[in-house]
C-alpha cells in the first residue's frame, strides 16, 4: 500500500469562529484517524525520532500499538518515559524534534507524532487514567521547588521510584507556565489539572502559596528533613527593552498579560474579578510562542488590530510553526525587521504612539542567526492602545540571592549535565538553568535530575557510600 | 484555605483581621507584605503585614475596591482561598545616633507599627507621627503611645490632636532642631511624596513603602514597575521600601490609575458577589 505523502489532517475550529472564543483550536484525532496516521510510520530499525525527543519516548513502539489498536499498550509505553503526554502532544515544537528526524519526512511530510501522542493521552483520560502500583517506599524525602514542567516531571519520576515527594509552588495553582502562560485555546487548563491529578494520585504532595526564598529558605527545607532539593523555578522574570516611555500605562509584559488572562481568568471579567485591557490596537513585541499567545489572546479579547513587531525576519522567528500558521490565519499582522525605539503617551500617561525603526539583516550573531541592523532614518510612528512586551524572560533571582547558588549570565543557575548545582544536595533544571526554552526541554532536565537524585540518595543513604559532589 | 481568626472594624471602613497563616507568620519581618485571594474568582491583592505572632498575621485594610470589600464580608471562622508571603524585602532596621521618625497616614498607620517596634528594640529614639482625616479614622494611638518616645497625632479637620497634615508636624520637629537620622513614611502616595519634598532640602534619609498594583507579587508580572533614581524597579521584588527622594511619584500616581475604569465596573457587581460569597 502506498504511503500517504501528507499527514492525516487534524480537524480544528475555523479561524473566523475561534477568534471569538478561548476554546481549544484543534479537535484532535478520532480513533480511525489515529490508526490511519499510525500506519504511515515506517517502524525504522534505528528510529531517528527517538533521538530527537528530549525525554526519549519509544515513539515507534507507541505508534505500533496505536496501529494495532492496542491503546492500552500505547499509553503504557508513553507513560514509561513521559508523565505529561497530553501536554507535550500539544505544546512540543515537534518540527524541531522528533518529527524533524522522522525518516519519512525526508521525502514526504513526517509522521504526525505530536498528534498521535495527544490522541493516546486523551484516550487515556477519557477512559479514566489507570494509576500504576506504587513501589516500596524508601522513606526519603525530596523537595521540588516550582510546579512547572521540570518540577512535575522530576516529581513523577521520583515518586515512582519510591521517594516521598513534595512540590512547593508560589502561585495558587500548580502547573507553572502551563497554567499562567500558555492560553486555554492552545492548552486547556482542564487538561493540565488532569495531568497534575495523575501525579497526586501517584502520591506527589503539592503545596501551593509557598515562595521558596521568602516563605522558606533552602536551608529550612533541609532542616525539615528533605534529603535532596530540585529547583525548577523557571525563567519567570520579564525583560523589558529599556527604551524611553516604556513605563507608560498600557505597556505591559507578556507575563502580566497572560497571567491575568490564563491564571486569573481575566477574559471572564467581571465574572472573575481580575481585569485586563481589551480592544483597540495591540502591538506585541517579539515573535516567539509567548508573542503568538499574547497576540492571539488580544484578538480574542476583541482587539481591532493586532500587530507582531519583530526585529528579525520570518526565517529567524522562534515560534512553533503551527502557532505562526494559526496566527496568520486569524488575521494577525506581522511587521518583520522592525523594532520599537520609543513610546509616546497622552496627557494621562497612557501610551498613544510607538516609534519603530526598520532593520536589515547583517552578519550572523552568536545565536547563528543574522543580526538585525537598524536602517538610519527609517523611523516611523504607529498608533497603539496597548503594547505587550514578549522579548523573553530570565530566571527570578530570589532563590539564588537567598541561598548563595552560583549563577551565570542573565541570572541562570549553573548546573552540570545531571542538574547538580554549586550547593550539595541541590539540583536545578529547566528554564532556571537554560534561560527561557521549551516545556519538553524542561521536562527532559527534570527527568535527568530525577535519575541522578535517585543514584545519589541510594548511594548515600542505602549503600552508605562515600560520595562527592561536583565542583562547579 | 486560610482561616480568619479575628475581625474588628476598628474605624468606619477600616478593618483589622487576623488570618491563620503559620508559614507566613513564622518568617515575617517588619516592612514585608503578603498577597491574598479571597475566593475562587477573586483577584490577588497585596496587603502589608501589620503584625505577626505565632501562627497568625494581622492585616489592617480600608474598604476601597472590590477585593477589600469582599474581604470585609468575611467573618471569624470563614476561610479565604490563598495567602502567600512574606513577600518583599524587610525594612532595614539599624541603631542610629539621632532619632527615627515614623510617619503613618490613614490606613498606613498599621504597617508602621512593626517597623517602629523594630527600631525601638534596637534602642533608637522613636518619634511617631500619626495622621488621619478625622478623629473617627484614627486608630492604634494607645498602642503607639506605649511603644514610642514621643507621639504626635494630626487630623486634617482638627477634630483631634494637631490640626493639619503629618508634614506640618514633621516641619515643627525639624524647625525645633530635632536631630533626625531617618524618616519612614507609609500612607497615601501624596502624603509620602509631600514628606519627601519636605525632608529633601534637609537631606534627611526618608524611606517610603510603595503600594503599587500587583498580580503575582513575586517578580513575575512587572505591573508594579516604579522608577527609582531613573532606574526601573519592581516594588514586589526590589521594594516595597525605597529611598523616597529617588522615587518618581508622578509615575506612581499614574500607574495606580491603570485599572480605574475596570475597578468601577467591578464595584457594580459588589452586591451580587457578596451573595455568592455568603452562599459558600
Amino acid at each position: 500500500m502506498a504511503i500517504n505523502p501528507k499527514k492525516t489532517p487534524m480537524k480544528e475550529q475555523k479561524p473566523e469562529e475561534r477568534i471569538k472564543n478561548f476554546d481549544e483550536v484543534p479537535f484532535g484525532y478520532s480513533e480511525e484517524e489515529a490508526v490511519i496516521e499510525a500506519e504511515r510510520c515506517l517502524q525504522c530499525k534505528i528510529p531517528k525520532c527517538v533521538e530527537g525527543c528530549p525525554v526519549n519516548v519509544d515513539i515507534p513502539g507507541f505508534i505500533k500499538a496505536i496501529k494495532e489498536k492496542d491503546f492500552e499498550k500505547a499509553i503504557r509505553i508513553m507513560k514509561n518515559t513521559n508523565s505529561l503526554p497530553a501536554i507535550t502532544g500539544r505544546v512540543c515544537p515537534q518540527e524541531d524534534q522528533c518529527e524533524e528526524k522522522c525518516v519519512l519526512g525526508k521525502k514526504y511530510e513526517p509522521v504526525a507524532i505530536g498528534r498521535l501522542e495527544r490522541f493516546i493521552a486523551d484516550w487515556d483520560a477519557k477512559r479514566g487514567m489507570v494509576i500504576p502500583e506504587k513501589n516500596d517506599r524508601l522513606n526519603l524525602k525530596v523537595a521540588i521547588v516550582g510546579a512547572g514542567p521540570a518540577g512535575l516531571t522530576c516529581a513523577a519520576d521520583l515518586v515512582k521510584l519510591g521517594y516521598d515527594v513534595t512540590i512547593f509552588e508560589s502561585l495558587h495553582y500548580p502547573g507553572g507556565v502551563l497554567i499562567y502562560g500558555i492560553p486555554e485555546f492552545r492548552l486547556p487548563k482542564a487538561i493540565v489539572k488532569r495531568e497534575i491529578e495523575y501525579l497526586t494520585k501517584l502520591g506527589v504532595e503539592i503545596k501551593c502559596n509557598v515562595l521558596v526564598g521568602r516563605t522558606f529558605t533552602l536551608n529550612e527545607l533541609f532542616n525539615e528533613g528533605y534529603s535532596a532539593i530540585f529547583l525548577g523555578t523557571g525563567a519567570g522574570a520579564p525583560q523589558f527593552m529599556n527604551i524611553p516611555g516604556e513605563n507608560l500605562l498600557g505597556i505591559l509584559s507578556a507575563n502580566e498579560y497572560l497571567t491575568r488572562i490564563n491564571l486569573m481568568k481575566a477574559y471572564k471579567f467581571p465574572d472573575y474579578d481580575t481585569p485586563v485591557k481589551k480592544g483597540g490596537t495591540v502591538a506585541v513585541i517579539g515573535a516567539g510562542n509567548v508573542a503568538m499567545d499574547s497576540a492571539r489572546s488580544a484578538l480574542r479579547l476583541g482587539a481591532e488590530r493586532v500587530l507582531i513587531v519583530y526585529r528579525r525576519s520570518e526565517a529567524e522567528m522562534p515560534a512553533r510553526i503551527e502557532e505562526y500558521h494559526h496566527a496568520v490565519e486569524e488575521g494577525i499582522e506581522f511587521l518583520w525587521l522592525t523594532n520599537p525605539v520609543r513610546y509616546y503617551g497622552d496627557e494621562n500617561g497612557w501610551v498613544k504612539e510607538m516609534e519603530v525603526i526598520k532593520n536589515e539583516l547583517g552578519e550572523p550573531d552568536e545565536s547563528g542567526r543574522r543580526r538585525p541592523v537598524p536602517i538610519k532614518g527609517s523611523e516611523y510612528k504607529i498608533g497603539v492602545d496597548n503594547v505587550i512586551v514578549a522579548i523573553g524572560t530570565v530566571p527570578n533571582p530570589l532563590v539564588a540571592r537567598t541561598s548563595g547558588l552560583k549563577t551565570g549570565r542573565h541570572g541562570v543557575v549553573i548546573a552540570d549535565e545531571n542538574g547538580r548545582t554549586s550547593l550539595p544536595g541541590v539540583w536545578a533544571g529547566g528554564d532556571i538553568v537554560t534561560g527561557a526554552a521549551t516545556v519538553i526541554l524542561a521536562m527532559g532536565a527534570g527527568k535527568k535530575a530525577a535519575f541522578d537524585i535517585d543514584k545519589y540518595l541510594k548511594e548515600k543513604y542505602i549503600y552508605k557510600k562515600e560520595i562527592s559532589w561536583v565542583n562547579l | 484555605m486560610f482561616e480568619i481568626t479575628y475581625k474588628e472594624e476598628i474605624c468606619p471602613t477600616i478593618f483589622l483581621m487576623k488570618i491563620s497563616a503559620p508559614f507566613v507568620a513564622k518568617n515575617a519581618k517588619p516592612g514585608q507584605f503578603f498577597i491574598l485571594r479571597v475566593y475562587e474568582k477573586g483577584e490577588r491583592i497585596p496587603l502589608t503585614i501589620a503584625d505577626y505572632e505565632k501562627d497568625e498575621i494581622t492585616a489592617v485594610f480600608q474598604t476601597v475596591g472590590l477585593t477589600t470589600n469582599l474581604l470585609s464580608f468575611k467573618n471569624v471562622g470563614d476561610y479565604i482561598s490563598d495567602v502567600v508571603g512574606p513577600l518583599g524585602n524587610p525594612s532595614e532596621i539599624i541603631k542610629y545616633e539621632g532619632s527615627v521618625v515614623i510617619i503613618g497616614g490613614g490606613v498606613g498607620i498599621a504597617p508602621t507599627y512593626p517597623i517602629a517596634k523594630g527600631f525601638k528594640n534596637l534602642g533608637n529614639k522613636v518619634i511617631a507621627i500619626l495622621g488621619a482625616r478625622s478623629k473617627n479614622l484614627l486608630f492604634w494611638e494607645e498602642r503607639f503611645k506605649n511603644l514610642v518616645d514621643e507621639l504626635i497625632v494630626t487630623t486634617d479637620d482638627g477634630s483631634y490632636g494637631m490640626k493639619g497634615f503629618v508634614t506640618d508636624a514633621l516641619k515643627i520637629l525639624i524647625d525645633k532642631g530635632e536631630r533626625i537620622s531617618q524618616v519612614t513614611a507609609i500612607g497615601p502616595p501624596i502624603m509620602m511624596r509631600n514628606v519627601c519634598n519636605l525632608t529633601k532640602p534637609y537631606n534627611i534619609k526618608t524611606i517610603v513603602s510603595l503600594n503599587s498594583i500587583m498580580v503575582d507579587g513575586t517578580g513575575m508580572c512587572g505591573v508594579c514597575r516604579v522608577e527609582v533614581g531613573k532606574e526601573t524597579k519592581l516594588t514586589c521584588q526590589d521594594g516595597p521600601e525605597f529611598d523616597g527622594h529617588l522615587v518618581n511619584f508622578e509615575l506612581l500616581f499614574e500607574r495606580l490609575k491603570m485599572y480605574q475604569t475596570e475597578e468601577k465596573i467591578a464595584m457594580n457587581y459588589l452586591e451580587e458577589k457578596r451573595r455568592i460569597l455568603n452562599g459558600n
